[in-house]
């Protein structure tokens, strides 16, 4: 075998990864975006450029509403999520003895399949459900809790169970980092154990918080599973919606531009949150 | 720990939360009653029985298990070059490459779903187990990538170095050296993306045509009230292989860590 340079071994060997990923998400973007000009009327691909399926997006107030409702149901998740699981991937990293076996115990039921535990939710909280029968049987209630299920409460509770470990591993992994010399010097120079979270630990996991968030907000605004089954008629999201457009309705233009119109949203309020998450960062610092 | 701090009363809580809702599902299916709500009738392993009987469910499984064998192997083949570049050399937009390869990983699954799609169905590609199959390569790549680097992060190259001053050939090398010391992260990496296959449903639900794979097959049957314990027994099945699964590496990897580097 002919010595090549490192560059050039990189490039040949990472090619395989980066060109499929590349091409799985340059070429449907492409056709997406070519979708989102034409019409459909009934089986008829209409195939002349038009801002239509734009102003109807638009226009709609449902897909005003639903991509707002995502886009709050996500922050909210990102929220309860990274807020509860904070004080976990410290304790990990800080105070337990056993990380290993934390970490693990912490995984081991995200092996087991979304669609499941988004069920799982669904016969919990249900009318006739887990709980209420629970509550029932102690006594504690009268009636079934009618709250409980179909509306954004469930859905912001079950989507936050559902990603849990993934706000607490970027956590973990910046605290980690952390030099415990740092935190030495905080307590010489005569900070409390608040001061010294606020003024060190806190600030130097800024980059796990905002991966953590990331990780979590993106993928929850496009869900489709969970509002399906636990969200009822008032927790519905956008990618019901778009799920429709390429199901039942067959507006697969429409449905392609309320796609882009989502990844757009998203990828906006996304960059927003690192700016001023960096900037809030630097602040503390 | 000295004392159990409330830190610590929060993490058993919390580990509470996560256990819960999952072990319902193993719970209510031994129930006799098809309502999932307590108090439980009665015990009965019927649900489980009635399992085998169902030839749509045996072929659903068997597509997901074809699908999960060869969305790991390739993803974890493509990750493995991938990850030893990623590690071992320096190159321009090395940055962004190591970026792409995670895209997968933080794209809302409707839009990889609908996107993909409508570019089968442009490519002439069918709905079909192969197109879920090529889907799932590009949402394990991610899993496979990260699991693959932090096993060569651990490789000591000077190894490698000392092989080929030995006179001993590239093939060999990777074959007698890389490979024996990377292979818990292969191991790894192949049982992570089987299980990230047969678990993924949005972009089985919308490319697998007619040919459900076990989490479409499932979707189908939740809707009805009277399918319920069937669900229950199935999904419990389930949840019991990933943890095995997730068990069976982690056994793997501490065993051949214990005698590797």
């Amino acid at each position: 075998m002919i010595l090549r340079s490192d560059a050039a071994k990189g490039y040949s060997l990472s090619a395989p990864a980066t060109i499929y990923v590349g091409f799985l998400v340059a070429a449907p973007l492409a056709i997406l975006i070519a979708y989102s000009f034409w019409t459909q009327t009934y089986v008829t691909l209409d195939k002349s450029l038009t801002l239509k399926n734009y102003r109807e997006a638009l226009t709609d107030p449902l897909v005003q509403h639903l991509m707002l409702r995502s886009i709050w149901i996500a922050g909210a998740v990102t929220i309860v999520t990274v807020a509860l699981a904070y004080p976990i991937a410290y304790f990990i990293a800080m105070k337990a003895h056993k990380k290993t076996i934390w970490l693990l115990l912490i995984t081991i039921p995200f092996w087991s399949s979304y669609l499941l535990r988004v069920f799982a939710w669904k016969l919990i909280l249900g009318f006739n459900g887990v709980m209420n029968s629970a509550l029932l049987g102690l006594g504690l209630i009268n009636e079934p809790l009618s709250f409980l299920l179909y509306n954004e409460f469930a859905v912001v509770l079950t989507l936050a169970h559902a990603w849990a470990p993934f706000a607490i591993l970027p956590i973990y992994v910046s605290l980690q980092k952390i030099d415990p010399s740092l935190l030495e010097a905080a307590t010489d120079l005569g900070n409390n154990a608040f001061q010294r979270f606020m003024r060190v630990t806190l600030p130097l996991t800024i980059p796990g918080i905002i991966a953590a968030c990331l990780i979590i907000f993106i993928p929850t605004v496009g869900d489709y599973v969970t509002p399906a089954l636990v969200g009822g008629s008032d927790g519905k999201m956008i990618a019901n919606l778009i799920q429709v457009q390429f199901g039942a309705a067959n507006n697969w233009p429409l449905g392609a531009t309320l796609s882009l119109m989502a990844m757009l949203s998203v990828g906006f309020v996304a960059i927003v949150f690192v700016i001023t998450g960096n900037r809030l960062g630097r602040r503390i610092r | 720990m000295k004392r159990p701090s409330t830190l610590t009363g929060y993490a058993l809580l919390y580990l509470a939360f996560l256990y819960l809702p999952v072990l319902f599902l193993p719970l209510f299916s031994f129930n006799s009653g098809t309502i999932v709500a307590f108090p439980i009738k009665g015990w009965t392993l019927d649900w489980y029985r009635k399992l085998g009987e169902q030839d749509t469910l045996i072929q659903a499984l068997w597509n997901s298990i074809g699908v999960g064998f060869v969305a790991a192997l390739l993803s974890t083949a493509i990750g493995l070059f991938a990850a030893r570049a990623f590690v071992r050399y320096r190159f321009k937009g090395q940055r962004a490459a190591e970026g792409l390869v995670m895209l997968p990983l933080v794209i809302p699954g409707i839009i990889v779903a609908s996107s993909m799609l409508v570019l089968f169905l442009f490519l002439g590609l069918k709905p079909s187990l192969v197109t879920v199959a090529l889907g799932h390569i590009f949402l394990a790549l991610p899993f496979a990538v990260s699991i693959l680097k932090s096993a060569f992060d651990d490789f000591d190259a000077s190894l490698e170095e000392a092989s080929y001053d030995l006179g001993v050939g590239v093939f060999e090398t990777f074959r007698r050296v890389t490979l024996p010391v990377v292979a818990p992260g292969i191991i790894a990496s192949i049982l992570v993306t089987f299980t990230v296959s047969f678990d993924e449903f949005v972009l089985a639900f919308f490319l697998s045509g007619n040919q459900p794979t076990l989490p479409v097959y499932i979707w189908s049957q939740i809707r009805f009230p009277a399918k319920l314990p069937n669900v229950l027994a199935l999904g419990s099945i389930l949840l019991f292989t990933s943890v095995l699964l997730l068990v069976l590496a982690e056994y793997f990897r501490r065993r051949s860590s214990g005698k590797g580097t």
